[in-house]
């Protein structure tokens, strides 16, 4: 049927079309230059900045290389097995654990109460939106330095000392007190305050998702406003966003790093790992053989916990 | 787009491709590029140019050693020496640009046995032939390896404690002689308003050397063993817990114990600093200034004053490490000038040539030249087989004894383990 339509196809229809198609052809491999000259660099500055960095931390994690990222020595697992074994490591997972404990929760249910209010608020909803989220534009080392300098210095005319000092309470040196740990406040309430609007617009945006049928559906149900609407209209339907904030929370944590870093250094009793490795592989001891086994452990980890997080919530399962 | 708009010729996807394409591109070649501190005019060192040579520094506290250090780079003929400064972690900084090619050719800093066995710094025994006797045993010490001298010593750093006189006068205390009347006057000067001694935020890891010093004890051994491990040692850095104990010890000043202005801003009686800051702390105190070295820890003890510095190297993978050697015995062997200057005209420094030291005029009076006196009867210098892996494991150490009052001799016992692996990897 189509034989004879397409051999009595006019010559000029036939070529126009093949005009069409080479500059179709001509778009398209216009777009793929666009797309390699915007995409390009960025992609190799991945491959060179990101993969190849991991690929060669993989390499020096077999090696002994002391002060040089040269491997010099193979030394099999045993990298691996020092770390497996150094307290200081392990300890320093317990100091994320801590860490992790206090700021995933804090930081899930202050973000979320956050988008609550935020979302309700009938006036000048944008400016509240801004307010809380401008804090994510500051850099973590400077958060840090405030509230080591200003806030959370341990004399007198410190910030939080001085509002001490008016209910009659003696100073506190907030980041040097180990027993009672006061450090964890300046550590933990820096994070939570840099943090916290980044995950409220997550969770404003997973708010604006839910329907309003469904909230006018339990009301004709008989649903009351406030906690039974939240409990089993809005919390279900944020599960999905729930969940992401759960997950790049942990992994934040484990990423811990500035704040730790500004506000009380490399110290044993509050050292996350990243402090730790650092410390091992870019400070002064450079170590880059087990400080690369120590950063591809903690890699793994990582993963692990993530996987297990998102099997136990189902995260990604059709419907979210 | 019609012919008739003004800025026919671009479009707003023409703009965008075109500001993207630049964007992708400044951000790549940004990536790609690197600060190295040495001009940009190339590496130099052909047909006749001159070479172009980095020179690092940390940031010194106090006003115009970064000018005067400029100065000096400037004034040099024989090649471009360009000067970068550090603010913050100098030591990280520094140990990954060593790591590369993109590093300084010549650094400050101290030297450890690691920077030699892996090639980091270039032996300077020729440039120092000449001189060798002017420089103190000590400092000389400090920075050889198996009988090859690494660096020149630019500055001798006595650490000790100053104090206000007034204050001590006023609740008739002597300067302590032993660790226990350190600790009894910091509690005897601590008041709602001052507190008796600024040790550092962390509590005191600071003290952990002149402690073990104080006893008798030393880092380690001449025949590169564990000198830390006695009781005396474990009796020393347990006092360090008293002290921190005692409440009263500044904790959580906004600026650390390198910095004068917790004793200038009459936080503290006492405060463990550097000879640099007696500039600031006459003009702050005038002469309400007196020092001691760290007490002895008993009668048995000696007291002891930690004779830090800064040293000059010569980067291994420096391009033109002829160039770097000549500039550096330039500036740090040949010009006194320069080298009185940066010891004397910004904060004090002991001049490491004893030729200079002996006419340093503003050395030779007052808690200026007391502090040398006492650097020279209890001073003690790094040791370059001291790695900062030990040094992590003893500041860890000295960590848990201060602050969480762990027993001295099993944070020993874990310290001496890591010290011994460092040792059997160094020396076999």
């Amino acid at each position: 049927m189509s034989a004879p339509v397409e051999t009595s196809a006019p010559a000029e229809p036939a070529a126009s079309g093949a005009r069409r198609g080479s500059r179709r052809q001509k778009g398209i491999a216009g777009n793929a230059l666009w797309f390699w000259v915007f995409v390009g660099p960025f992609v190799l500055g991945l491959l060179i900045f990101s993969y190849l960095p991991i690929i060669w931390s993989l390499v020096l994690s077999f090696f002994e290389a002391y002060n040089t990222a040269t491997p010099s020595k193979f030394v099999g697992l045993q990298n691996y097995v020092d770390m497996l074994t150094d307290h200081n490591f392990l300890s320093s997972l317990g100091t994320f654990t801590i860490f992790a404990v206090f700021i995933v929760p804090l930081t899930f249910v202050l973000s979320l109460v956050l988008a609550l209010l935020v979302n309700q608020v009938k006036i000048a909803r944008a400016f509240f939106r801004s307010v809380f989220f401008l804090p994510t534009a500051c850099s973590y080392v400077v958060a840090s330095l405030i509230w080591r300098l200003s806030i959370f210095n341990g004399v007198r005319f410190g910030l939080a000392n001085t509002v001490l000092g008016w209910f009659g309470v003696d100073g506190i040196a907030w980041l040097s007190t180990v027993s009672p740990p006061w450090y964890w406040l300046p550590i933990v309430t820096v994070r939570l305050w840099l943090q916290l609007g980044f995950y409220m617009i997550l969770f404003i945006a997973g708010l604006q998702r839910i329907s309003p049928t469904l909230y006018e559906a339990a009301y004709v149900d008989g649903a009351k406003p406030g906690w039974q609407v939240f409990r089993y209209i809005t919390l279900p339907q944020l599960r999905a966003t729930s969940v992401a904030v759960l997950i790049l929370n942990l992994i934040a944590a484990y990423q811990a790093f500035d704040e730790f870093y500004n506000l009380i250094g490399n110290v044993n009793y509050a050292r996350p790992p990243l402090v730790y490795l650092y410390g091992i592989s870019l400070g002064s001891i450079q170590d880059l053989g087990h400080g690369s086994a120590g950063a591809l452990i903690l890699a793994v980890i990582i993963m692990i916990v993530t996987l297990l997080q998102s099997r136990i919530f189902g995260f990604g399962k059709a419907g979210d | 787009m019609p012919a008739h708009v003004p800025n026919a010729g671009l479009s707003r996807r023409d703009l965008l491709k075109r500001t993207g394409g630049l964007a992708a591109l400044a951000a790549f070649t940004a990536a790609c590029g690197g600060n190295t501190g040495r001009p940009s005019s190339g590496g130099g060192g052909g047909g006749g140019e001159k070479v172009n040579l980095s020179q690092w520094y940390h940031q010194y506290g106090e006003t115009g050693t970064q000018q005067a250090a400029t100065k000096y780079a400037k004034a040099y003929t024989d090649a471009n020496v360009s000067v970068q400064w550090t603010p913050g972690d100098y030591g990280t900084k520094l140990s990954s640009g060593l790591l590369s090619n993109k590093g300084p050719d010549v650094f400050e800093s101290q030297l450890n046995i690691g920077m030699v066995k892996s090639n980091q710094v270039v032996a300077l025994d020729d440039i120092m032939a000449d001189v060798k006797d002017d420089f103190q045993p000590g400092d000389l010490a400090t920075n050889t390896v198996d009988g090859k001298i690494y660096g020149i010593r630019m500055i001798v750093d006595p650490q000790v404690i100053y104090y206000r006189k007034s204050l001590l006068d006023k609740a008739g205390i002597k300067p302590p002689e032993t660790i226990d009347d350190l600790i009894s006057a910091a509690k005897e000067l601590t008041t709602n308003k001052v507190k008796g001694i600024f040790v550092g935020n962390d509590g005191g890891n600071a003290l952990g050397g002149p402690a073990l010093w104080s006893s008798g004890g030393n880092y380690l051994t001449d025949d590169h063993k564990p000198g830390f491990t006695d009781e005396r040692a474990a009796k020393a850095f347990g006092k360090l817990h008293e002290l921190y104990a005692s409440k009263s010890i500044l904790l959580g000043s906004p600026t650390d114990w390198t910095d004068p202005s917790a004793i200038n801003q009459g936080l503290v009686a006492m405060q463990w600093i550097g000879m640099w800051a007696v500039p600031g702390m006459q003009k702050a105190l005038g002469d309400d200034l007196g020092v001691f070295a760290f007490p002895a820890l008993d009668a048995q003890g000696k007291p002891a004053v930690y004779s830090g510095g800064w040293t000059q190297f010569v980067s291994a993978k420096s391009p033109n490490v002829d160039a770097a050697k000549k500039f550096v015995k330039w500036l740090w062997i040949d010009q006194e000038d320069d080298q009185e200057d940066w010891c004397l005209n910004y904060g004090f420094h002991i001049p490491p040539r004893k030729s200079l030291a002996a006419k340093a005029a503003k050395l030779q009076s007052g808690v200026a030249a007391e502090t040398v006196k006492l650097t020279g009867d209890y001073g003690h210098t790094d040791n370059p087989a001291w790695t900062p892996k030990m040094g992590t494991a003893f500041t860890d150490l000295l960590t848990n004894v201060i602050k969480k009052g762990a027993d001295p001799a099993g944070e020993i016992a874990k310290a001496e383990k890591t010290v011994n692996t460092e040792l059997s990897r160094l020396f076999g």
